[in-house]
């Protein structure tokens, strides 16, 4: 039992969580009244959350501090911990709930499902439980925040549980989720090795056979995956996000798909003590797949919540390919560059929370605006909604990877981990580092691809639907929520050097060593050596901005600013309308047609005779088809041959009972 | 970092920026030449500009504040590759803040803003170009960082100016994975710089154009800083092929001890002597080959990326990772 002074830390993580409860049951005593909700506890949630960022921030340089909570289980009370790692995932949702909130303040209105003051409840549960995961120090305590994180998460995909589409999203994201959580549980039933202690401390003691330990890895990245969304694990993602409200969906995307991040590296690095290196060409394979798949499929949707429900398969498979490269470097001793693509992972972990809930929160504000979230019905909104639009290209062009913005540097650093590989011992990663390497870059650039699309379709071009023209910006409070998250963009891709200098401490926690002090710098971002590479983004933006600058005063000085405004030219054809333009299956059709072996695609083409033609097309998961259809029909063959047990008669269960007992006798005789 | 090299960096933009159209003509008058005709002025190019800002800028109705700052947006990213990239020297202090990996990002922000603005008037035209011009850049971009990264691996190093004086060491060295980045480099300059076989600079043939479609909507000044950007690119281009294929004649922080503006001035005339080369070259390649079939362009992509690859491959075969 530590002294309490220096659990102040952990102290407030914990005050904090049970107020964000508090808060939640607050809006219970008015649960209709969307004026309190909304205006009050929405913004007091958001300052708990500034303040959990601030709390936690102040507790990644310091050692871990641990607290023992007397209830719980009989003889296993409640541990935990707060450690540099679970810190910075802390620091992660702090910073991105804060804005979430606020946004949610003025988002939402009444007469959508659950009541205010339900969702309130929900909400606030939901942010009290995911900080819970990240301290938690025994697997009871872990688990049991695990499940009420899945729970509370589902209510709110549910909450406009009358449309049966979005109750059929929530009972897969739910069976998903509990098929993970046993993987979980079981991994950890692996991990205490005998001793029958369930506290992280007693699995981080453990000795496992290498057999075990990677059993335990296996299990855990099965059930951590299934969360994150790993390929073949992601079929929740596509449906849950689009159903749940914008700010729920940017809340799971951004931030509850993290908890998964923080999980795997809690077990693979901390609880096991050691390693091996087919785990991390495991992951690496895993998350390039993921990443490959997600890019390609987010490139040919046509409702925006979706499209960025597989971008976030995408980014999670960079995240996983980043870890794989970690756990690979770290297994073949060499620290240096496992510290990079440790950074890189973690970089590319925050960065996602930010711009992803940025372009989710982005899309609420579209669908409040229009009621619309086809891609095919909008366009045009940069006139009519200037806030949204133009905070929306940053998350935009960050999420693109483009300097000078955050989705760039993680890019970078994993691409530079990538390429100054030494000889591994093993030929067969030596020849899946360079693969793993033109993978990335080929996901990166699709993934400008998807965010073209995504921005064009709905803020450019011409208004696919004359609605649209009543579209208005969105209010304040959601202007600020979505202002703070942009501005987080650019402060990430403008300071790397100082964000890697404060998350030293988790690599030197999980691998014992950090990145070159090199790193560290305001101005310069120079990860291993200087000669070998260093990216300046303050210096290349002043560059880049001098020279924009530069050419505008010199054109316009020297000439003149004289402008007409005239119809579009449009190679002078002049019955154009807004139907003409590409509309997002358009957008999407190279894709189809490069990658058509991942698509099951049906098309319904008209005939040429028809008056009134209607071209349809479909782009489903192979996954489905392939894999959980089966899954479940035989899942119901065998609920259906157990079900023959069922007779229903007294005497027949009388007679199982008995032979079970026989069964047991012998067994034990 | 001192005064000489500051001086010679924004030298060198200014030489990038003030020769880009030249080389522009250039290719034009050898592409003239080859199919016999009476070739434009070699300053043609510069008229064209001269006259373009001059004129008034017609803007669609509906055109939002992001269509006009693209020009400008394009302008500029073109004209902060030319710091980052050893055309005359290679002694840049701006290349420790940008480095062969950032130069890429930049070439995919320029192409992302061109590609939104293309959209943003939203006419047939221009969402079908913006949508071709990602689908060449989605694979020509990868393939480029391809390139880049064999070349890095020889020299171990991603900033460009330490590549070039690299290699410009090791002058007698052949490297079999630069020959397979080499054919990589060229496909995908072909194809990112808008020539034969992807498409045609000189087309208006509105079913097949792809840069052209894009910026179809562009007049006046808007229009000559794209053009302008355009030239700019395809010099980039060749200063990077340059660089990386042929670094020999830069002037370089070896030569400091001498005389820098010496050196400079003799970096000077070997570029245009290469780049004369270069143009040449291109327009050959033009003359000779015809444009590909749209549906074609991924699988010219795919063949430039898996090129850059296999001479990524083979570098670590033969050399084992050493660096």
């Amino acid at each position: 039992m530590p002294e309490p002074l220096t659990a102040a830390g952990l102290q407030g993580v914990v005050g904090i969580a049970l107020a964000w409860i508090g808060v939640g049951i607050l809006g219970l005593l008015r649960p209709n009244h969307v004026g309190i909700v909304a205006r009050l506890l929405f913004p007091a949630g958001a300052l708990l959350g500034l303040a959990m960022a601030v709390v936690a921030f102040t507790a990644l340089p310091l050692p871990a501090q641990q607290m023992v909570l007397p209830i719980g289980l009989p003889d296993l009370p409640l541990h935990l911990r707060l450690d540099a790692l679970s810190a910075f995932f802390l620091v992660l949702l702090g910073s991105a709930s804060a804005a979430i909130s606020i946004f949610a303040a003025g988002y939402f209105r009444e007469g959508e499902g659950t009541a205010p003051g339900l969702l309130c409840l929900q909400y606030h549960v939901f942010l009290a439980s995911m900080s819970l995961v990240l301290v938690a120090d025994d697997a009871y305590a872990f688990m049991v925040a695990w499940e009420t994180m899945a729970l509370s998460s589902y209510f709110l995909v549910t909450t406009q549980h009358r449309i049966p589409e979005i109750r059929r999203a929530g009972f897969v994201y739910l069976l998903i989720a509990h098929a993970g959580a046993l993987g979980i549980l079981l991994s950890f039933g692996v991990l205490q090795g005998g001793s029958w202690q369930f506290t992280f401390d007693a699995m981080r003691g453990a000795a496992l056979s290498p057999g075990w330990a990677s059993t335990a890895f296996l299990l855990s990245l099965f059930g951590f995956g299934a969360k994150a969304g790993l390929v073949p694990l992601h079929v929740w993602l596509p449906d849950a996000h689009p159903a749940a409200p914008s700010p729920v969906s940017a809340m799971m995307s951004g931030v509850m798909l993290k908890t998964a991040l923080y999980g795997v590296l809690r077990v693979s690095f901390d609880l096991l003590d050691q390693p091996l290196w087919w785990w991390g060409a495991i992951a690496l394979v895993l998350g390039l797949f993921s990443a490959l798949y997600g890019v390609a499929f987010a490139a040919v949707q046509t409702d925006m919540k979706r499209l960025l429900a597989y971008s976030s398969i995408e980014n999670i498979g960079i995240a996983f390919t980043a870890f794989g490269l970690a756990l690979l470097f770290h297994c073949f001793d060499m620290p240096a560059l496992a510290a990079l693509a440790l950074a890189a992972m973690l970089y590319h972990a925050l960065n996602h929370a930010f711009f992803k809930s940025l372009l989710f929160l982005a899309t609420g504000s579209v669908l409040h605006a229009t009621h619309e979230r086809s891609l095919g019905k909008l366009g045009g909104l940069i006139g009519r909604m200037p806030w949204v639009a133009w905070l929306a290209l940053i998350g935009t062009l960050a999420i693109a990877g483009l300097p000078p913005l955050n989705g760039f540097v993680s890019e970078w650093m994993l691409l530079q981990s990538f390429l100054f590989t030494p000889q591994i011992p093993q030929p067969f990663v030596n020849m899946l580092i360079p693969l793993g390497a033109a993978a990335l870059a080929l996901v990166a650039a699709l993934a400008a691809y998807v965010m073209v699309k995504f921005y064009g379709v709905i803020f450019l071009g011409q208004m696919r639907e004359p609605q649209l023209a009543e579209a208005r910006d969105c209010g304040r409070l959601e202007r600020l929520g979505l202002g703070v998250l942009a501005l987080g963009c650019v402060l990430l891709g403008l300071a790397p050097g100082w964000v890697l200098g404060q998350i030293d401490p988790i690599s030197q926690l999980l691998l014992g060593n950090g990145l070159s002090p090199a790193g560290h710098g305001i101005w310069q971002l120079t990860p291993l050596s200087a000669e070998r590479a260093s990216y300046g983004p303050i210096v290349f933006l002043l560059g880049a901005v001098l020279v924009v600058a530069l050419t505008y005063f010199v054109v316009r000085r020297l000439y003149h600013g004289r402008i007409r405004r005239a119809p579009a030219w449009d190679c002078g054809f002049p019955a154009q309308n807004a139907r003409m333009q590409d509309s997002a299956e358009g957008f999407g059709h190279p894709i189809r047609h490069i990658f058509a072996p991942l698509f099951s695609m049906r098309r319904q083409l008209p005939s040429p005779f028809d008056r009134n033609p209607r071209y349809r097309v479909d782009v489903e998961d192979r996954f489905w088809t392939a894999l959980y259809l089966p899954l479940a029909r035989g899942v119901e063959r065998a609920a259906e041959w157990v079900g023959r047990l069922q007779q229903g008669r007294i005497a027949a269960y009388l007679l199982y009972s008995f032979l079970t007992l026989t069964a047991l006798l012998v067994i034990v005789l | 970092m001192n005064s000489v090299a500051i001086l010679t960096q924004a030298l060198e933009v200014v030489a990038a920026i003030a020769l880009a159209p030249m080389l522009t003509g250039w290719v034009n008058q050898c592409r003239a030449w080859l199919s016999n005709r009476r070739a434009p002025p070699l300053l043609q190019p510069y008229r064209a500009l001269r006259k373009l800002l001059h004129k008034d800028v017609v803007l669609a109705e509906n055109a939002s504040p992001l269509f006009r700052a693209v020009p400008y947006i394009l302008f500029g990213a073109m004209a902060t590759a030319a710091a980052i990239i050893p055309s005359l020297s290679t002694d840049l202090p701006f290349g420790t803040a940008a480095d062969a990996i950032a130069l890429v990002g930049l070439f995919a922000t320029a192409r992302v803003f061109i590609a939104l603005a293309a959209m943003d008037v939203g006419t047939a035209f221009g969402s079908l170009g913006a949508r071709r011009e990602m689908m060449i850049g989605f694979l020509a971009e990868p393939a480029l960082l391809m390139v880049v990264f064999t070349a890095s691996l020889i020299c171990g190093s991603t900033a460009l100016p330490t590549i070039a004086e690299t290699l410009v060491g090791r002058s007698l060295a052949i490297y079999p994975s630069l020959a397979f980045a080499a054919v990589a480099f060229v496909m995908v300059a072909l194809a990112e710089n808008a020539r034969i076989p992807i498409d045609n600079p000189t087309t208006h043939l509105e079913l097949t154009m792809i840069h052209e479609a894009m910026v179809l909507e562009y007049s006046g000044r808007h229009l000559a800083l794209i053009e302008w950007a355009s030239a700019l690119k395809l010099f980039n281009y060749a200063c990077i092929g340059i660089a990386l294929f042929g670094p020999w004649g830069l002037s370089g922080s070896t030569a400091e001890a001498t005389s820098p503006m010496l050196a400079l001035g003799l970096a000077l005339p070997v570029l245009g002597l290469k780049l004369m080369l270069l143009g040449a070259g291109l327009a050959l390649m033009e003359t000779l080959s015809a444009k590909l079939r749209l549906f074609r362009a991924p699988e010219y992509l795919a063949m430039a990326f898996l090129l850059g690859v296999l001479g990524l491959l083979v570098h670590l075969l033969l050399w084992g990772g050493a660096q």
